[in-house]
């Protein structure tokens, strides 16, 4: 069977996508789609290709949007996703994640939606908003937003959170309760004495190694973990980084020890690729070194970050890895992060970035 | 004789339907939609009932879940910006217009 991969792309201005066969040395760019709307996370159901994109429309509100043909044609839907009458309406949506059995959306103001219908009708995961924590969560600087959302492929009733800044909360009730799972992350910017709080992190980003759901990589504004407990303890793995601070974190789709992340120069020094020059620094042994990828990635006047959502691997052999950035360039690597070259320049600013591999 | 009045001046001025102009980034949602609607409504709330009834899914579109209609949404009835309780007389027209916002 011959495949193709799809780069699933969101940005300021509307979803796009970049097709390649499974070579992927020449990418077809089509779009924009969405009607143009913000669109934060762009995602695939990896069994039938259902393509949805969430975001939020500053006239028309938050919704879901849905290809069944590959981004031909799309609708879209809000039904049930919503708050009660007379709270904080939702902004936008920000991360979806497709299970075996339903599907999620994060939203800003930070809660949790689910639906199993592909999208069509919505209902409020409840109890996320009943964690004792609620009154005291603070917005980051994008706003309340309920970015991770991790979903356990061996145990549907498994999930994590990331919500700037609350932390990460983690449920295994299928959302009926929750916990908040940040021990042994920090929050430099607390006072001297309260660096280690229950909740109230700055997590930025959190992914699940493959094949070892208990393992989590998390992307934090001050550090970078790994958690072999699912969350219930973290241990820094930033020594060898250029810096604590960066965005998006992705795992390698076999490797539980392989993992990439993109640190920026810090918090308060621009946002930017350290020294201007890009790089993809990756682990081979669940953190304990890193290495700096630079082939084919500019190496001057690269004042460009990377978001959150926007780093992603693909499932074929070798693995491919690729990255947008808010200046609208794409990166893509067939090779593991070897050799990297610029697939799409000139885009809207990009705010994610996913894969799927179907059958051609 | 134009559409406007094709739509509204042949009935009886209390039977007139309420006469509602949408914008054209909000009927591009809805394979279908029309900019220029005629329908039977008696408050901004009913109109948004009816549109919802003709396309399910521009209430979610026009109006938040406080409920209200969206902050950069303006609905204008007899020149000044309107809320879901305004009342509508037969035959009143009613723009529904997006506001300056983006980026």
């Amino acid at each position: 069977m011959t495949k193709k991969v799809l780069l699933l792309i969101g940005t300021r201005k509307g979803a796009f996508i970049a097709e390649s066969d499974a070579g992927r040395r020449s990418w077809e760019l089509r779009g924009p789609f969405c009607e143009t709307w913000p669109m934060n996370h762009v995602v695939a159901d990896p069994m039938t290709g259902v393509i949805y994109a969430g975001g939020g429309n500053e006239w028309f509100g938050p919704a879901v949007w849905k290809s069944e043909d590959f981004g031909r044609s799309w609708t879209h839907s809000s039904n049930g996703l919503a708050y009660e009458a007379g709270e904080t309406p939702i902004k936008a949506v920000w991360s979806l994640a497709t299970g075996r059995e339903a599907l999620y959306a994060g939203v800003d103001p930070a809660g949790l939606f689910r639906s199993e219908d592909g999208g069509e009708t919505w209902t409020h995961v409840e109890g996320l908003q009943k964690h004792p924590s609620r009154p005291e969560w603070n917005p980051g600087g994008a706003g309340l937003i309920l970015h991770s959302l991790v979903l356990d492929p061996a145990d549907p009733d498994s999930i994590w959170v990331g919500i700037s800044a609350a932390g990460v909360f983690h449920s295994a009730d299928g959302g009926a309760t929750w916990e908040a799972r940040n021990r042994g992350t920090r929050a430099d910017y607390m006072p001297e004495g309260q660096n280690y709080p229950e909740f109230g992190q700055c997590v930025h980003c959190v992914v699940m190694a493959p094949g070892r759901p208990n393992r989590l990589y998390q992307q934090n504004h001050c550090g970078m973990y790994r958690s072999d407990d699912g969350g219930v303890t973290w241990q820094s793995i930033e020594k060898g980084l250029p810096s604590s601070f960066g965005f998006p974190a992705a795992a390698h789709p076999r490797d539980p020890e392989t993992s990439y992340l993109i640190p920026l120069n810090g918090d308060i020094s621009g946002r930017f690729m350290p020294n201007a020059r890009a790089a993809v620094w990756r682990t081979r042994d669940g953190g304990s070194t890193w290495e700096a990828l630079r082939r084919g990635l500019p190496q001057e006047g690269a004042y460009f970050n990377v978001l959150r959502q926007a780093m992603a691997t693909d499932r074929l052999e070798p693995a491919g890895v690729y990255f947008g950035t808010n200046s609208g360039a794409l990166f893509a690597s067939a090779d593991e992060g070897e050799e990297w070259a610029c697939i799409a320049q000139y885009l809207p600013t990009i705010t994610s970035v996913e894969t799927v591999v179907v059958a051609s | 004789m134009d559409q406007r009045a094709s739509l509204i001046e042949t009935a009886p001025a209390a039977e007139r339907p309420v006469l509602v102009r949408l914008p054209p980034h909000l009927t591009a949602l809805f394979p279908g939609a029309e900019r220029l609607v005629a329908l039977d409504a008696a408050s901004v709330a009913g109109m948004v009932d009816a549109l919802e009834a003709r396309w399910p899914g521009m209430r979610d579109r026009l109006c938040d879940s406080t409920p209200a209609i969206r902050r950069h949404i303006n609905v204008f009835v007899g020149g000044r910006r309107a809320t879901l309780e305004t009342r509508l007389a037969p035959g009143t027209d009613v723009f529904v217009i997006t506001a300056i916002s983006g980026g």
